[in-house]
């Protein structure tokens, strides 16, 4: 075995991996989420990581940056033995990470920010100098523009990754590890961050980029790596390998990345909204004049990147909140301002609303599963009597529609946090479907569902709409709107923004009208066509 | 005019006094909770440091060693504070309310077994207390109109923990904005997480603040029973650790607006004290009970209404727990 000085020597010969993982193993109490992984991440390159949610792709980078620790296991960071024990010992051997949840501090600037944990010194102003100084250099380098004087709770989403690119360079990073970066980017952002990534890697830099995205992992990486339930199943070099091959080694069996579906033949518009604006406690508008038709047996996608007003479209037309102007109707009953209708006669009137973040709306974490099921629907006669709930019947109930949603473990007497995102959001649907509604609001049906239960939910959405029902998919995954939607309109601060028949749309398109700026891309887009 | 102006000077010198603890106070409120815990244990706090600092003073006729005596006291038991709700990831509140409670009863038991005198130590006199600085010259410029009396009556004249609480202010602005402490200790209450990551210790940086807290609030406290007054009386600290809190709050957890809070809050305790037995034009006598009501019903009233909305540091009162 040799041993190299650096983690980027690129000396004669084989140069050590940037990182090597021998026999990592983490439990949590119940749970074996990493189980003798091994991983060699060679250096200068991109490496990619797959699995499905709680594959325990990032409980591995949480040992690798010292966030956890490993029950047993070897780290080697450039070819040495290198215990990592806190996110100090990761930092010192030159390991940076970008979480999922940025970890960042609102209130200060990107300075700030960036300064935190490595000052230079007991006082704050000599260190500042020298970073402005050293900040200006990585942003020249890697294409980093940001303002460090900019308060960071005042920037786009965007613009904070940089700043936590910026934060993991300005320490001295030469092992950069990403989790899940492009979840809240338009496709246009994650481009820029993948050039970003690429001119990281020219300089040496080692990129491991940890994600769920398939299209991600065959654009940029050079290699990838596979989890599958807390063990690395696979390794290969990317050009070698293909989507079908690694959702296939995900998930372990044959999947359909895309959904099959016919042409749709839409009815009657049974919702219609008319000019509806929101302005929140804060007197900012969230919605402004949304005015959109939903007819039977059609998907219409909301497509956006996520806080442009999906979230508060969807708690309107569900009348969560009345709207602060303009109306809507549901089959026959107006709605507005005025004359609000509360959720449950929402559901009254047949429409079912599956909420975005089921964890705060759609289930109650700490009641059973059975409970969970009838939230909302409680006052029905075959759950409740006069006054006490109908338990069994109730039970049985969730029994049959655990059944025919595949809701593992099938057992109603589990609380509802016990199961997995997939298995919980098929429980929620389950619960609404299963009322037959003529409209059905549906915000994020997959998100952090695995690859096995999204092709279960699309056709659950697509065996609605063929029923005739009126869907209105609310998502921040392009792909999905775009597999799924008959009609995908693009909202954006509010507004709708565009609309595209499913037939021609075009991911770049509606990519580019999600951060509005779709009009010079209409013109680029003819000419390149033409 | 002589007259009036000497009851004014003599009414802002009364609110330095007062203010001296709720200053301390607060700034040891501010800094524990720039670091994302709340204490609410800032009375408790302080009434554990009064009586320490006037046993000790009184057993060593010294001033200096009772005001140790008190920083001790105060110290551990936010270090009690910080086992429960750091260590533990206790109730901060239930933890606050519990350390009043038991110093509120600790004090006076020990009080009668150590001095029978119903839950009094015995007065203090000469060394044992923090005697008042007269500043040079001070007799002199006495009788010079306006100058004279602001020099010798409303500057002069305090003992040396008043001048310590003022100066505090300032030291306690630096260390928050222009230290690497200050940098971390902010970024603790905002977004623990981001500390952590960046390899810091959260907890260890909760624990600093949490002693300066105790160091702050045993100033306090030995103040009460060794600079203010003479001796410790039972409950001495009658709510002050509240509404130092409140001042807090009022100047948004920053230094200088907090100063000039706990001066306001001084202030209307130095007024009610003037105001009682005197003939008001039209009102007649007030009430004794109204006066001494006032400066907490204008708490209310400002914290309800006056000073728009108060931003706390994010993480304030959140136990830190790594995410899984």
């Amino acid at each position: 075995m040799t041993v190299a000085g650096g983690a980027t020597s690129s000396g004669t010969g084989h140069p050590a991996p940037a990182i090597q993982l021998r026999g990592i193993n983490k439990r949590f109490s119940p749970v074996h989420a990493n189980r003798d992984v091994n991983l060699v991440v060679p250096a200068g390159t991109i490496h990619g990581i797959v699995g499905e949610n709680g594959a325990g792709k990032s409980t591995l980078m949480s040992i690798l940056y010292g966030f956890y620790q490993a029950d047993s296991g070897v780290i080697e960071v450039g070819g040495q033995v290198c215990p990592i024990n806190s996110p100090e010992d990761a930092l010192a051997a030159g390991i940076g990470m970008v979480h999922q949840h940025f970890m960042l501090v609102d209130v200060f600037s990107v300075l700030e920010n960036i300064l935190l944990g490595a000052e230079g010194g007991p006082l704050l102003a000599p260190g500042m100098a020298a970073a402005r100084k050293e900040i200006a250099r990585l942003e020249a380098d890697y294409g980093l523009e940001v303002d460090p004087d900019a308060l960071v709770g005042d920037l786009a989403v965007g613009l904070r990754q940089r700043v936590e690119l910026l934060k993991a360079l300005y320490r001295g990073a030469n092992i950069l590890i990403l989790d899940e970066p492009t979840g809240v980017l338009t496709p246009q952002e994650a481009d820029r961050l993948f050039e970003i990534l690429r001119a990281m890697r020219d300089r040496g830099v080692t990129v491991i980029l940890i994600t769920h995205k398939l299209q991600e992992i065959m654009a940029i990486t050079d290699n990838v790596s596979v989890m599958r339930a807390g063990q690395m199943v696979a390794h290969r070099e990317t050009a070698q390998t293909t989507r079908e091959e690694l959702a296939e080694l995900m998930v372990g069996r044959k999947v359909l990345l895309r959904v099959e579906k016919s042409v749709a033949a839409p009815g009657d518009a049974l919702l219609r909204a008319d000019g509806l604006s929101l302005i929140d406690a804060a007197k900012v508008t969230r919605l402004d004049g949304v005015s959109l038709d939903l007819r039977a047996g059609e998907i219409v996608g909301i497509a956006g990147v996520t806080g442009n007003g999906q979230s508060e479209l969807l708690e309107v037309l569900s009348g969560i909140l009345p709207p602060s102007r303009g109306r809507f109707t549901v089959h026959d009953r107006a709605i507005d301002q005025d004359h609000p209708c509360t959720p449950e006669e929402m559901r009254d009137l047949n429409l079912a609303h599956v909420p975005e973040d089921r964890q705060r709306m759609g289930m109650i974490s700490a009641f059973a599963a059975w409970e969970t099921a009838i939230l909302g629907y409680h006052c029905d006669p075959a759950y409740t009597g006069p006054i006490l709930l109908k338990t069994n019947a109730i039970i049985d109930d969730t029994d049959g529609k655990m059944a025919r949603f595949d809701v593992r473990p099938a057992d109603p007497q589990l609380t509802s946090d016990s199961f997995s995102g997939g298995n919980q959001q098929k429980l929620v649907l389950a619960r609404e479907i299963e009322r037959q509604p003529d409209i059905l609001l549906v915000g994020q049906p997959t998100r952090g569902v695995d690859i096995g239960a999204i092709e279960f939910i699309h056709q659950q959405l697509i065996d609605m709409r063929d029923a005739g029902c009126a869907v209105l998919l609310v998502s921040v995954e392009l792909e999905e709107i775009l597999s799924l939607s008959d009609r995908i309109l693009v909202m954006f601060e509010g507004r709708i923004v565009g609309e595209v028949a499913a037939a021609d749309a075009d991911a770049r398109i509606i990519g580019l009208m999600m951060a509005n700026a779709h009009e010079k891309a209409e013109t680029e887009g003819a000419a390149a066509h033409g | 005019m002589g007259e009036d102006f000497l009851l004014i000077i003599l009414t802002f010198d009364a609110t330095i006094r007062v203010s001296v603890p709720l200053i301390l106070a607060a700034l040891a409120g501010l800094i524990v909770e720039r670091s994302g815990v709340i204490d609410i244990g800032l009375e408790g706090k302080m009434l554990a440091a009064a009586f320490a600092a006037a046993a000790a003073a009184y057993a060593t006729n010294s001033a200096w060693l009772g005001l140790g005596a008190g920083i001790v006291a105060s110290v551990l038991l936010a270090l009690l504070h910080g086992f429960a709700c750091i260590t533990h990831r206790g109730n901060q509140i239930v933890s606050g309310v519990a350390i009043n409670i038991l110093v509120s009863g600790l004090t006076v038991l020990l009080g009668i077994s150590w001095f029978s005198l119903g839950g009094q130590t015995p007065p203090l006199t000469g060394d044992a207390r923090f005697k008042s600085l007269t500043f040079p010259g001070a007799e002199a410029v006495r009788d010079i109109p306006v100058l004279g009396p602001i020099y010798s009556e409303l500057l002069s004249g305090h003992n040396i923990l008043v001048y310590l609480a003022f100066l505090t202010v300032p030291m306690v602005w630096w260390l928050v904005y222009r230290t690497r402490f200050g940098l971390r200790l902010r970024a603790t209450g905002e977004n623990p997480a981001a500390v952590d990551t960046a390899g810091i210790s959260v907890i260890r940086m909760r624990y600093l603040a949490l002693i300066l807290c105790g160091i702050l609030c045993g100033i306090a406290g030995s103040y009460f029973s060794t600079g203010h007054g003479a001796g410790f009386l039972r409950e001495m600290t009658a709510g002050k650790g509240f509404i130092a809190l409140a001042a807090m709050i009022f100047g948004k957890w920053r230094p200088v607006p907090v100063l000039f809070a706990c001066l306001l809050f001084g202030f209307l305790d130095a007024i009610a004290i003037r105001l009682q037995g005197v003939e008001l034009p039209l009102i007649g006598e007030m009430p004794v009970q109204f006066i001494q009501a006032l400066p907490y019903i204008l708490t209310v009233v400002l914290l309800a209404g006056f000073i728009g909305r108060a931003i706390a540091p994010k993480a304030s009162g959140v136990p830190y727990v790594k995410e899984h």
